[in-house]
């Protein structure tokens, strides 16, 4: 079985079998992590191209980490000293790297359908590393592969996505991926940070998280973007931090086995406290962990094997 | 595509016979079995490294580990998994200094051979690597041989040689035969 397209954009386009051969795939990936030689030759003469115009610690180095895994070559472009700032057009940007005979392009911009105009442009893979407030497909992909580790299943679950929705591409993502593999999903946000298409989806929404607290097996924090808060949409932090922050005092309520999940980085004190970001139910790490096999996976299907 | 079976090369008699000749010939070219790890590649060299180690403990009162080691992302023909089976690489021992055994079904161009030893380089240095297949059908496209055959088979290059183990398939045989139709 292969991926049906040689882009990864979003997780809105993937199947339900092409997420699972992704996750299997990963597990076997998790294997040669585990190694004392974490290195197999697979995409040998591949070049790959990291192209992050935004500020990235944890995707950037996952990606380059799982590229060289593979032993693809990378070369890594930020957009402070990418062309860009000197005004060359992002379609010219992308018929440089063409010329450049790259395979893949990995991409974060701030700006939505970045990925998919490199896509349509040049000849190489483009993956989707988070564009603005859309998508960021592997980082759904890596939480669905976290969770299946942890259970052992996903089938049945229920999931609170909590947090300013109307900014995150995670949750995004993270809804498309999520409900396809057969988990409820649930939005816990003020109404003023839940955008407005969202019962379109037939998703339901609640005000705080107390009232959905016993019920999911999977608390997902988001971050709160203190960057994209030059408009008001909550009256304080503090307040925010009272009604969506997940401190010991709520842990008590949760339903037995319950996780608590963090796509990160941490605002510690606003939408996660310390004592439950260190705690045993926190998968934080474990996202982390996740992320270089499940990536390496990705770069696999799509740049890997002679299609037939 | 349909597979039409042309002959069959072994039966179940035969392939524990050969089984147990080989396990034969692996303790006397290694004067024991003290020294020796046996790791199958892919789904049917892992049946018969079990067996083959079974064998080995009937006959030398050995217990020899046995690992698995799954090639997929050493290939040089880097072919995507077609089916979702996890397939995972299993060495529960530490190969340096040993003598390893490596188990395949089939040897035919030699490239998964190669992609093996390259993939056991990579967990230790080992003393030997020996190869032991139930099958030789030629057609080597590399300058690779097998330590211990179970039966040369000749072959034309369009035919497929298909070693069934009743684990996976329901029946112990090795049959030859032929794609009909397209492709």
């Amino acid at each position: 079985m292969f991926l049906r397209s040689k882009h990864l954009l979003g997780t809105k386009d993937l199947q339900k079998e092409e997420i699972e051969l992704i996750l299997n795939t990963a597990e076997s990936f998790e294997e040669v992590l585990e190694r004392e030689i974490k290195k197999v030759p697979t995409l040998r003469g591949k070049t790959i191209v990291n192209f992050f115009a935004e500020p990235s610690t944890r995707t950037r180095t996952s990606f380059e980490l799982a590229a060289k895994r593979l032993s693809a070559d990378v070369v890594n472009i930020s957009g402070k000293s990418s062309a860009l700032v000197k005004g060359e057009s992002l379609v010219d940007t992308a018929r440089t790297l063409e010329s450049m005979r790259v395979d893949a392009v990995v991409v974060r911009h701030r700006a939505a359908g970045v990925p998919h105009l490199l896509s349509r442009v040049g000849n190489f893979s483009v993956i989707n590393a988070g564009d603005g407030m859309h998508e960021h497909p592997t980082q759904a992909l890596l939480d669905l592969y976290t969770v299946r580790k942890r259970f052992g299943n996903l089938r049945g679950l229920k999931m609170a996505i909590v947090g300013d929705i109307l900014h995150s591409r995670v949750a995004r993502s993270n809804i498309f991926a999520f409900t396809k593999m057969g988990i409820e999903v649930v939005l816990v946000a003020p109404y003023t940070l839940i955008p407005a298409d969202v019962e379109a989806l037939g998703i339901e929404v609640f005000p705080s998280l107390k009232e959905v607290l016993s019920e999911v097996d999977i608390i997902y924090l988001l971050r709160f973007q203190l960057e994209r808060q030059e408009e008001t949409f909550i009256p304080s932090l503090r307040e925010y931090s009272e009604f969506y922050g997940l401190g010991s005092a709520e842990l008590k309520n949760c339903k037995e086995g319950a996780v608590v999940m963090h796509p990160g980085p941490l605002n510690r004190g606003v939408e996660i406290r310390s004592e439950v970001a260190d705690s045993t139910i926190s998968l934080v790490q474990a996202q982390v962990e996740s992320g270089v096999a499940v990536r390496m996976a990705v770069l696999y299907l799509l740049l890997g094997g002679v299609k037939k | 595509m349909r597979f039409k079976e042309k002959a069959r090369v072994m039966d179940e008699a035969t392939m524990r016979r050969t089984l147990t000749r080989i396990a034969h010939e692996i303790i006397e070219r290694n004067k024991g079995a003290k020294n020796l790890v046996i790791v199958g590649i892919r789904s049917r060299g892992i049946y018969l490294a079990n067996r083959i180690a079974q064998k080995i403990k009937e006959i030398e009162g050995v217990e020899v580990p046995v690992g698995e080691l799954d090639i997929t992302f050493y290939r040089d023909d880097l072919t995507v998994l077609s089916n979702p089976l996890v397939q995972k690489t299993h060495l529960p021992f530490d190969i340096t200094d040993k003598d390893v055994i490596l188990i395949d079904d089939v040897l035919f161009t030699g490239r998964t051979a190669r992609a093996a030893l390259d993939a056991l380089m990579d967990f230790g240095r080992p003393a030997t690597v020996q190869l032991a297949v139930l099958v030789d059908r030629g057609h080597r496209e590399l300058p690779i041989r097998a330590d211990y055959v179970g039966k040369n088979v000749p072959t034309s290059r369009r035919e497929e040689v298909r070693v069934n183990v009743s684990e996976l398939d329901g029946e112990d045989s090795v049959v030859i035969g032929e794609f009909e139709g397209e492709g």
